[in-house]
């Protein structure tokens, strides 16, 4: 390694060149673009899927798809959105900022981190064969209820290895954070000095640790129940098929707030940069965001009100996930605090984060209106669960992300973005987002159930107006593409901080674009 | 009264915005049958109305700030950044807005859950993709499977207003009485829903879970499986159809004089078309038992080629060790399940001379 840095990066780097380098590659910013792209192609993937359950949901009837395929789209949708798309976008943020944002030269592990990410190319392979072997793809949905993925095709085989290797995959990526963190940050860069996107980020890698392996014990279950006679989940065997959810919703839960809890990081980076103006109770929020992942071990059988629990554990669970609101309720009054009394300007990053906001407290109303048991019983498993936790995953974590790139792209690429388009790309995207998701609130409480390919008349109009949402969402994200392509091939030359609020230690003590070996000697940070 | 009111405000919102713009359009539950729906109904409403209050409020100062406190208007930031009495404050104050949710919620949850003292219960079972009604005083029984012909379904014939909320045999019960339905399964899980009655409740195989209505008026009351259940699962509706306690008692007279004839047979026409290959319905229970239809139809599919350690038809040496255990166990395992082998052949539908039938046909061929 140099002892210069931070002119011209290529000469930072001597190692194999084209598809080689990124093989090989240990470097925190390459992996993190390689987590971003794969994360947006599968994502482009993900979403054409949603586009099949949609054009097939316009009009009552089948027109386009038989039911088996219809339910393997709303599966492999899920699957890929949440491992594949999701999940992936924000630890490419983390692998971009964490080094740069603690004063570290890269992460902590750096060949591991090379493996975690190489993992995930053989997962969504498998997802994608899973498509074309005898018996078709699983049609299960993405919670993977037995006893029904007991009766599915060898698909169900590959999903089942695909799950296996993200999870290993996230794992790595969550002991790197970790260790990153707690041992990698420059000297003075105490812990509640840290910029509040790396405090999310060590408690969601905390929170990782612990259920990755919670899922991966429950699909392994699965594989054995599936060929090798144990019957876990088998009743004809004497096992119980609700353990099996149990045990899935202990990790699914708190895997909503593995991908909710970076978004969170995220936003309170943007908003204070545009604002102008410090993050209002920094210390509350990291309290709040701690208190929010012990809270989500709590709570996992809110998804299970209707499979005739003890009438006190449903009361239990009620409690529990209403509890979840005030911390919640405490980071959006800590946002809008930070905007109160700020000189605020509105460029493309904070328009998302604003629109997160926005559309993240509906997510969060209705979580709390499906919190209540008595009416989830109503609820339940129908549209508006899918609305739901739409507004949760897309206008809460996808909104984030796009808010993240925005606003660190010409850091990472040290060139602007178009400024015009991406507030194109913001509006076109807020207002189809609604159009597609609001509706199904509608649908959910008038009794439409989710995963149907087919409908009764009453739910045509809602549908239809859902359809033409999805489709405009859909291709408005074609237009992101074009924007980042264009910001990356001819964007104009970025200044150091093109943000003037953004005041963490990636904007004010690393040229732009950022050299390839962050910090090489730490910074001394006062 | 807060609910009162808040039912009130929002009905009339709702009202008003449905009348004029959309017409049919529905922006709330369906209208509610029972007394325990009138009171989730208002449950529902009221904690909307609190959430858009509170919406309203937040997100009207954030407006109020975007407007005032922006740069192109020449806003200078502020530095605060901590103020520990309203974080505090808004710490406090939704824990004691949820304190108040949370009363009327529990009060609601347990007369949901109330099953006790029932007038009347119907055991349900859910199958590959229909629905068993059993009333258990009465000793009827019989299954209900989607009467919306295939033809609708793809598009051939127009819909009709009840398109795949249809179905051949009713659930019918008596009005102002407690009916408690006891649900099970006979193969996945699946869940037995009606909005109007606000009833929802899992039904899972090997386990009886509960759940009760008491329908207010005679009426026919609709919903379907809302439990992922594989490929028809849109295709197993639940009707409910309340009736006066004289057409009740006519009904179960009926049914009872009816049950002579074979209940399932009455279903094929609709349901073949609706849901061919594997959910063809027995060939009739009344029939006389053809071990090589009942073969064909439920047992080919393994026992053909040996599937999942399925001893195969012909294969006289995986076949001689099992016939040496007698031919007691090896019908009690054909209508039980055994190992991989699921209960009449996954087929529950079947009884038992059939299963039998088709032992014996399989072991006929396998000397």
């Amino acid at each position: 390694m140099e002892a210069v840095h931070g002119h011209d990066h290529a000469h930072d780097h001597h190692g194999p060149t084209g598809i080689m380098k990124y093989l090989t590659t240990t470097n925190h910013k390459d992996i993190g673009s390689m987590y971003l792209w794969f994360s947006f192609s599968m994502f482009l993937l993900g979403g054409a899927m949603a586009l099949v359950i949609r054009a097939e949901l316009f009009q009552p009837g089948l027109q386009i798809v038989n039911p088996e395929f219809f339910n393997a789209m709303t599966t492999y949708h899920g699957l890929i959105m949440v491992f594949g798309a999701i999940m992936p976008a924000f630890v490419g943020f983390a692998n971009w900022l964490i080094p740069m944002q603690i004063g570290a030269p890269d992460m902590a592990f750096p060949r591991m981190n090379n493996w975690s990410f190489w993992l995930l190319p053989p997962a969504a392979l498998l997802l994608i064969l899973a498509q074309f072997t005898p018996g078709g793809p699983a049609g299960v949905g993405w919670t993977l209820y037995p006893p029904l993925t007991i009766q599915q095709g060898m698909s169900m085989d590959l999903t089942i290895f695909a799950v296996h290797i993200l999870g290993m995959s996230s794992i790595m990526g969550s002991i790197n954070i970790i260790t990153t963190v707690l041992n990698m940050r420059a000297p003075g860069m105490t812990l509640m000095k840290m910029p509040l996107f790396c405090w999310t980020w060590l408690i969601t890698a905390y929170l990782l640790i612990a259920v990755m392996p919670v899922l991966a014990g429950a699909v392994t279950m699965l594989l054995t129940d599936r060929h090798f006679d144990t019957h876990f989940f088998n009743p004809a065997g004497g096992g119980d098929p609700v353990l099996f959810q149990h045990i899935f919703w202990f990790f699914g839960h708190p895997e909503v707030y593995i991908i909710a809890i970076p978004a969170f990081g995220v936003i309170s980076q943007v908003i204070p940069a545009f604002a102008r103006k410090p993050l209002f109770g920094y210390s509350s929020m990291v309290y709040a965001t701690a208190s929010i992942a012990i809270l989500s071990f709590l709570v996992w059988a809110h998804h299970m009100y209707t499979v005739g629990m003890p009438v006190q554990a449903q009361l239990y669970f009620m409690f529990a996930t209403m509890l979840i609101a005030v911390p919640t309720g405490v980071k959006v009054f800590n946002w809008v605090a930070t905007m109160w009394k700020g000189s605020m300007t509105f460029e493309t990053p904070m328009l998302f984060a604003i629109g997160f906001l926005f559309l993240f407290t509906i997510g969060g109303f209705t979580g709390l209106v499906l919190a209540i048991t008595p009416v989830d019983v109503q609820l339940h498993d129908t549209y508006y669960v899918v609305a739901h936790f739409h507004y949760v995953m897309v206008a809460g974590a996808l909104f984030s992300a796009f808010a993240g790139i925005y606003f660190w792209l010409p850091k990472w690429i040290g060139k602007m973005y178009d400024e015009g388009l991406g507030k194109l790309h913001f509006w076109l995207s807020f207002i189809f987002f609604n159009l597609a998701f609001f509706v199904q609130h509608f649908l959910g409480l008038a009794g439409m159930p989710r995963r149907i390919p087919d409908y009764s008349l009453q739910f045509t109009d809602f549908n239809m107006v859902s359809t033409i949402g999805a489709f405009g969402f859909g291709l408005s994200q074609l237009l992101f593409l074009y924007i980042i392509l264009k910001a990356i091939r001819s964007g104009e030359k970025a200044p150091q901080r093109p943000w003037e609020g953004a005041d963490s230690i990636e904007w004010t003590m690393l040229p732009t674009p950022a050299p390839y070996h962050s910090f090489e000697k730490p910074p001394v940070i006062r | 009264m807060i609910t009162r009111t808040a039912h009130t405000l929002l009905a009339l919102a709702l009202s008003s915005w449905a009348g004029l713009a959309f017409g049919e359009m529905r922006f709330n539950l369906q209208d509610q049958k029972t007394a325990l729906g009138h009171a989730v109904y208002d449950l529902h409403n009221a904690i909307v109305v609190i959430c858009l209050i509170i919406f309203i409020v937040v997100f009207g100062l954030m407006l109020y700030s975007i407007w005032k406190h922006r740069k192109s208007v020449g806003h200078q930031a502020a530095h605060f950044h901590e103020n520990t009495t309203v974080e505090v404050l808004w710490t406090v104050i939704p824990f004691l807005i949820l304190l108040g949710m949370a009363y009327p919620a529990t009060k609601t949850l347990l007369a949901q859950r109330d099953t006790s003292s029932p007038d009347l219960t119907v055991k349900v079972t859910g199958y590959q993709w229909k629905w068993q009604y059993e009333y258990l005083d009465e000793n009827i029984s019989f299954y209900s499977t989607l009467a919306t012909p295939r033809a609708q379904i793809e598009n051939v014939e127009t819909k009709t207003e009840n398109y795949l909320l249809e179905v051949d045999n009713e659930m019918v019960v008596p009005v102002g009485k407690k009916v408690r339905v006891l649900l099970t399964a006979g193969d996945v899980i699946h869940a037995w829903y009606v909005p109007a009655l606000a009833v929802k409740q899992d039904s899972i195989p090997g386990f009886v879970r509960d759940t009760w209505f008491r329908a207010e008026e005679p009426g026919v009351y609709r919903g379907q499986c809302a439990e992922l259940c594989g490929k028809e699962h849109a295709y197993m509706p639940v009707v409910v159809r309340v009736v006066s306690d004289e057409d009740y008692a006519k009904w179960v007279t009926e049914r009872k004089a009816g049950q002579g004839t074979p209940v399932a047979a009455a279903v094929p026409a609709t349901a073949t078309d609706a849901a061919p290959a594997e959910a063809a319905p027995a060939p009739g229970v009344a029939a006389v038992a053809d071990g090589k239809a009942v073969y064909d139809q439920a047992c080919l599919m393994c026992h053909a080629a040996g599937v999942a350690g399925a001893p195969k038809v012909g294969d006289k040496a995986a076949w001689a060790p099992r016939s040496a255990k007698g031919l007691d166990v090896l019908y009690t395992h054909a209508i039980g399940g055994f190992n991989m082998m699921p209960p009449r052949g996954g087929n529950t539908a079947l009884s038992d001379e059939q299963v039998k039938a088709a032992v014996d046909h399989m072991l006929a061929q396998s000397r």
